[in-house]
């Protein structure tokens, strides 16, 4: 068993259900965060990862637009958001969103992923010009936009159901809605840390109204501040099940928790070997989601280059700006070139593969 | 599984000494098989989950040095405007900080500086030691630099700073131990035979020393494996060596230029040397280059020890990668992990009553 880099016996049961492509149960997935064999979880991982994916590793070419950072919610994990007002606070307004788009038009970008707060104010079509300007600009960029939270919010705010909404954005240029929002689902966490967010159900539900449109989606869990390894578990057969009835998953991105600036400073933020094991354990139990997805503006070059051998299939893309990580105390840098990227998959022993947000493969 | 097979699967579970041929092998091995053969290598030889780190900066006494290596951003050579010798009132001041912080060593370094004298370097020592201090010293260039400058022979030089108050040895300078690559990117530094030949003569007079290896340039990955040997033979002979730290190339601000090494090679390349060193204790993760987090999983890839606080850092500093820690955060990394923290000397041995 060594040497096949699986040591704890707790582990065998595992393995075989692994080695024959079964579902594993709560209980496995509480049984991978509690092993101390790290290595035996990243095998278990890499076995299915190698099984959709080969060495294949995808990144992207995109562009992060954070267009306002002005939030109803005040998420006590977020060092982000501000209320309008406050210190801090911005929002562009749609020329400047479209001087960013333009700045780098000669740059071969296929998607821009655009995310905010829950803005008190702005309107619907403040959203729907934005996307419509964006695509006037560049007609072939995908717009991945608006996490389940924005989407709920805005709908709300016109007086619109979310289908409606959606569709509404989707007829403006919406290609595909990112995964942020969705924490971690256990009631207790969120009553604690965002009591004013959309909930669960909620979250599920836009996400899967999005999917019966059309509209492929992501989906995250923000991990290492109070939740229990039962409520990472609960968070993933969750997801799991929505996607057992939609199918519109494309990727699932375990975000690590980062304490700087937050309403949670005093804590750790997770440990290495917890963000290696929650991405393996979350390729083990999503095994209805096509890619795991290592954020490396969060994770860092180094840790996300090492999560291709735990499991993980793709690192995102170039980015250049990002925003809500770096407020949190990330100490990434603000972007990868494709060369970066493609050395950074090739040393990891991965074969590196730019694709398009539905996972198209580019020619580069 | 994963890899060539060859009787290295076996050989790897026995625990077995590799051959230089198997060594080279290794490389073909994946990351997860590496580190779980250099993890039950690193239980073998440090049994239990004890994770060790040391309390002290480095103290870099000049930065003037005529080496003039192609990797160093830190260097600055003879009559250079910013070229400095510590003062002592500056020295004194870092030495009192170090102690308030509850330091119990300075690592020591500096460079290849002609205008200092063998008087100049036992005061230095006797000074630190004034403060309580110990003093992990002068890497095997200065060593041997200092000794052609004095005519001293290598035993009658570390004679007289053992008697000034040396303590142990810093592993230092030993780049890769391959001459090819150290005529390219170090021509003026001692050789690979010499820096062996300082540390035989320091373990001979009873000095433990650490050893270092600077990888990720210029060098094959056979050459690292070469090195590696060069470590095991020697310590075959005398047993001195307490640890092996290896660590990646900086390429900020050096005129070697280049880009940095990532971390899966890091990790392959300690849990190599950790499979090949079976000989040598413990061995050290390098978070001032890989930072925190990958420190952390380097423990799971055959490193035992955090290495230490550098309350102060100025090498790796000088190429513009900046991680730092404190005493409390390395003790939460390696708490987070799984594993009990202890604080120990530079010569390896745990420090008493410490109940951390």
């Amino acid at each position: 068993m060594v040497w096949a880099g699986i040591k704890d016996p707790a582990l065998q049961p595992i393995y075989d259900k692994v080695a024959a492509g079964a579902r594993l149960n709560r209980q496995d997935g509480c049984t991978l965060f509690e092993t101390p064999d790290l290595l035996g979880v990243g095998r278990l991982a890499q076995t299915v990862r190698e099984r959709l994916h080969g060495r294949k590793a995808y990144y992207i070419y995109n562009q992060h637009i954070n267009y306002s950072n002005i939030c109803v919610n005040g998420c006590k994990f977020c060092a982000f958001g501000r209320k309008a007002g406050e210190p801090g606070a911005y929002e562009m307004s749609l020329p400047e969103i479209f001087e960013k788009v333009e700045a780098r038009a000669h740059e071969p970008i296929t998607e821009i992923h655009i995310v905010g707060g829950c803005h008190p104010d702005l309107p619907l079509v403040y959203y729907l010009d934005m996307l419509r300007g964006i695509k006037a600009r560049r007609p072939e960029v995908h717009l991945q936009a608006f996490t389940a939270v924005e989407v709920a919010h805005l709908a709300q705010k016109a007086e619109m159901s979310v289908p409606d909404t959606l569709a509404a954005l989707k007829e403006a240029g919406l290609g595909s809605l990112p995964g942020g929002g969705a924490e971690v689902f256990s009631p207790r966490v969120r009553q604690s840390l965002c009591p004013e967010k959309l909930s669960p159900e909620g979250w599920i539900e836009v996400a899967q109204m999005a999917h019966r449109l059309d509209l492929n989606t992501n989906a995250t869990m923000l991990y290492g501040h109070l939740e229990t390894v039962a409520e990472r578990v609960d968070h993933l057969v969750r997801l799991r099940e929505a996607q057992d009835e939609t199918g519109g998953f494309l990727a699932f991105i375990p975000l690590a928790f980062h304490p700087a600036n937050t309403g949670l400073s005093d804590l750790a933020g997770p440990s290495a070997i917890d963000d290696l094991k929650t991405l393996a354990i979350s390729r083990l139990m999503l095994d209805n989601f096509p890619h795991i997805k290592a954020f490396w503006v969060m994770l860092g070059p180094k840790l996300s280059q090492i999560s291709l051998c735990f499991g993980v299939d793709d690192v995102d893309g170039t980015v250049m700006e990002e925003r809500i990580t770096h407020m949190a105390g990330a100490q990434t840098p603000q972007g990868l070139t494709r060369a970066q990227l493609q050395a950074l998959i090739r040393e990891a022993g991965c074969e590196p593969v730019e694709r398009d947000t539905l996972y198209r493969v580019i020619d580069a | 599984m994963n890899g060539p097979d060859n009787g290295l699967p076996e050989k790897l579970a026995a625990g077995a000494r590799l051959d230089a041929s198997e060594s080279c092998r290794l490389w073909d091995l994946d990351l997860l098989t590496l580190g779980a053969a250099a993890d039950q290598a690193r239980r073998r030889l440090n049994p239990g989950n004890r994770v060790t780190f040391v309390i002290d900066r480095n103290i870099n006494y000049t930065n003037i040095c005529t080496s003039g290596c192609r990797f160093c951003a830190f260097y600055r050579p003879p009559g250079a405007a910013d070229g400095y010798v510590l003062d002592w009132e500056a020295l004194a001041a870092k030495l009192t900080e170090l102690k308030a912080h509850g330091g119990s060593g300075v690592l020591l370094q500096g460079g290849l500086n002609p205008d200092l004298n063998l008087a100049y370097y036992l005061e230095l020592v006797h000074f630190i030691r004034g403060f309580g201090l110990a003093v992990h010293g002068f890497s095997p260039p200065e060593i041997f630099y200092m000794a052609g400058q004095n005519h001293l022979s290598l035993a009658d030089l570390l004679r007289r700073l053992m008697a000034a108050g040396l303590s142990s040895i810093p592993g230092g300078g030993a780049e890769i131990l391959v001459d090819r690559v150290r005529q390219q990117i170090s021509p003026h530094k001692c050789t690979s035979s010499q820096w062996l030949e300082v540390m035989a003569a320091a373990h001979r007079a009873g000095l433990k020393t650490s050893a270092t290896m600077m990888f990720g340039h210029l060098e094959t990955r056979e050459e690292r494996i070469m090195h590696l040997f060069k470590i095991r033979d020697l310590q075959d002979d005398t047993g001195g060596f307490t640890a092996f730290i290896p660590w990646t190339y900086q390429p900020g601000g050096t005129h070697l230029k280049g880009e940095a090494l990532g971390a899966v090679e890091y990790l392959k390349t300690l849990a190599i040397s950790r499979l090949v060193l079976d000989n040598v204790p413990h061995l050290q993760v390098s978070w001032v280059t890989q930072g925190p987090k990958v420190a952390q999983v380097a423990l799971k890839f055959g490193a035992d020890d955090f290495g230490s606080t550098m309350l102060e850092e100025n090498v790796v500093a000088a190429t513009g990668v900046g991680f730092r820690l404190t005493r409390q955060e390395i003790d939460t990394l390696i708490r987070q992990c799984g594993y009990k923290p202890r604080l120990r000397d530079h010569r390896y041995n745990l420090a008493v009553s410490s109940e951390q």
